[in-house]
């Protein structure tokens, strides 16, 4: 979705001259023509076309219908939007959908091979190390990219490698077994 | 938001062009990690007409170290680069020790040194580090090349030397004096992603094989509206021996440049007390790392 239309939604019936100012800027979303991108998300070659100030979150999300990445602060602080971008874990909200071009991106439907899940998503499960959920593609993403260059971390580490994440249920306890079963092959 | 076009420049031929375009202040905006400026955009505190993202253009690329240059930083390498790249662990370990504080893996996976110098917040945290080494500001645009020495590119909180149509292409630093070894600490309520309340870069040279202080840098973070050298700090050390009660004497001297507000993170008391603390630990770990007992 636009972002004007967006703010337009939020401002439900504010006022005439709110909806003025929208409509004004809907015009001039639409003026600036939209940009082609060409990328690899979970080993699919993708097209599509995105407005210049458009996420790379929201491009996913709104023009994909991957949904499974989330968005919670939309600023970096959070991590729920995390998505592995050639190999290393970055916040797609923080990432033009423009600047997508020519890269390979994993979402956390890219996670599962073959209709088998992977041994993160699989111990987090075991683990218990959800609740609402809501933090868990982040945490997944996260975690999957520092497992693949470091297979064998100490608590710290992982503790470290998910601090850009965050959870409001788990207490993150629960989280950190989990990734810490995979590492040690248990999971 | 204001709606904005995008480029991405494949040559710096190609960015002069654009940034010559360049009406006023702020209409070209340089895009390398956007951790900074996609959020600014979107809450309307920056309103470029464009971004030009700068990370396809090759120089901007450059990590490398030429010895009896320095290390050339380009702009656009993220800090996780930096941080790993063996110069830097081997000769300057405060850069080092910034880079892995800028937010979490996902932002140091982006962020880069140039946006942190550009974007000027008093308390970036790569700066401090950087100036304690002598680190300039290579800075291009269509109207040519300058350097500045990166003490003097701060102008105030997000304000720096940079005319619209110019660019930071690379940092410098010099090669680390022999016999010398920085640190840089940060304070923050917890253990990671937060703004630093105070942060101190200490650089020493001490003459070989004693703990007499020939050369010595002290740089803060977060307690000016720019990063700036504790100059009476350093007067302390220079030209004496390092000793515990020096170290406590060249902490107190710190304090003379600090002029820090009082904000949500912290008192201008607080504040204080802390650059004393971080300059005398600071201090203590070059004495470490150069195996001198204080
Ligand atoms: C969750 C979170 C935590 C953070 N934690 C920290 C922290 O602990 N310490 C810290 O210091 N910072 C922190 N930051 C701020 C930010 O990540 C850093 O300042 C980072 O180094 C910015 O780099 P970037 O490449 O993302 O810059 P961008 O956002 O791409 O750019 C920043 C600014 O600099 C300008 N710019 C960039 N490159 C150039 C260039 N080559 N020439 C001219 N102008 C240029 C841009 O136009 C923009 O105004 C944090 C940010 C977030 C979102
Ligand atoms: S939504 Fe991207 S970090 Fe919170
Ligand atoms: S499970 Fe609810 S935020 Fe983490």
């Amino acid at each position: 979705m636009s972002l004007a239309k967006e703010r337009g939604q939020e401002n439900g019936r504010k006022g005439f001259f709110i909806n003025l100012l929208i409509n004004r800027a809907i015009e001039l979303e639409e003026k600036v023509p939209k940009i082609a991108v060409s990328f690899t998300i979970n080993g699919e070659p993708k097209e599509i076309l995105v407005q210049p100030w458009q996420t790379l979150l929201d491009a996913m999300r709104d023009e994909l219908l991957l949904t499974g990445t989330k968005e919670g602060c939309g600023n970096g602080n959070c991590g729920a939007c995390t998505v592995i971008l050639n190999g290393r874990a970055i916040n797609s909200c923080c990432m033009l959908a423009v600047e997508a071009e020519g890269q390979k991106i994993i979402t956390v439907e890219g996670l599962a091979t073959n209709g088998k899940l992977d041994p993160l998503q699989q111990a987090f499960i075991s683990h218990g190390a959800l609740q609402c959920g809501f933090c868990t593609p982040g945490f997944l993403m996260s975690a999957r990219a520092f497992l693949n260059v470091n297979p064998h971390p100490s608590e710290h580490e992982i503790r470290l490698a998910i601090a850009g994440n965050l959870c409001r249920c788990t207490g993150y306890d629960k989280i950190v077994r989990a990734i810490q079963a995979v590492a040690q092959g248990e999971a | 938001m204001k709606p904005f076009s995008y480029v991405a420049p494949k040559s710096l031929q190609e960015a002069f062009q654009v940034l010559a375009k360049a009406s006023g202040a702020g209409q070209v905006r340089a895009l390398v990690g956007g951790t900074d400026l996609i959020d600014q955009v979107r809450q309307n505190r920056r309103t470029p007409s464009v971004v030009m993202d700068v990370k396809r253009i090759p120089e901007m690329m450059r990590l490398d170290w030429i010895p009896g240059e320095g290390l050339h930083i380009g702009a656009a390498v993220p800090c996780t680069d930096t941080a790993a790249f063996p110069t830097v662990t081997e000769l300057y370990p405060s850069i080092q020790e910034s880079c892995g504080l800028v937010g979490s893996t996902q932002i140091q996976n982006r962020a880069s040194i140039g946006g942190n110098v550009c974007n000027s917040a008093p308390s970036a945290d790569t700066v401090p580090p950087l100036i304690s080494y002598s680190a300039r500001a290579v800075i291009i645009g269509p109207r040519g090349r300058r350097e500045v020495p990166l003490e003097t590119f701060f102008t105030g909180p997000g304000q720096n030397v940079l005319a619209p149509d110019e660019i930071l292409l690379e940092t410098i630093v010099p090669p680390p004096p022999p016999n010398s070894s920085g640190h840089y600490l940060r304070f923050i309520p917890r253990n990671e992603m937060d703004i630093a309340v105070v942060g101190i870069a200490s650089m020493i040279v001490l003459a070989p094989r004693s703990s007499q202080c020939t050369q010595a840098r002290i740089v803060l973070a977060s307690v000016a509206p720019t990063p700036v050298r504790a100059r009476a700090a350093e007067a302390v050390l220079e030209g004496k021996t390092i000793t515990a009660a020096l170290i406590q004497q060249a902490g107190e001297a710190a304090v003379e440049a600090a002029k820090p507000i009082t904000d949500v993170r912290g008192t201008i008391e607080y504040r204080k007390e802390l650059v004393k603390v971080l300059t005398r630990r600071t201090l203590g770990l070059c004495m470490d790392s150069l195996g001198r007992k204080v």
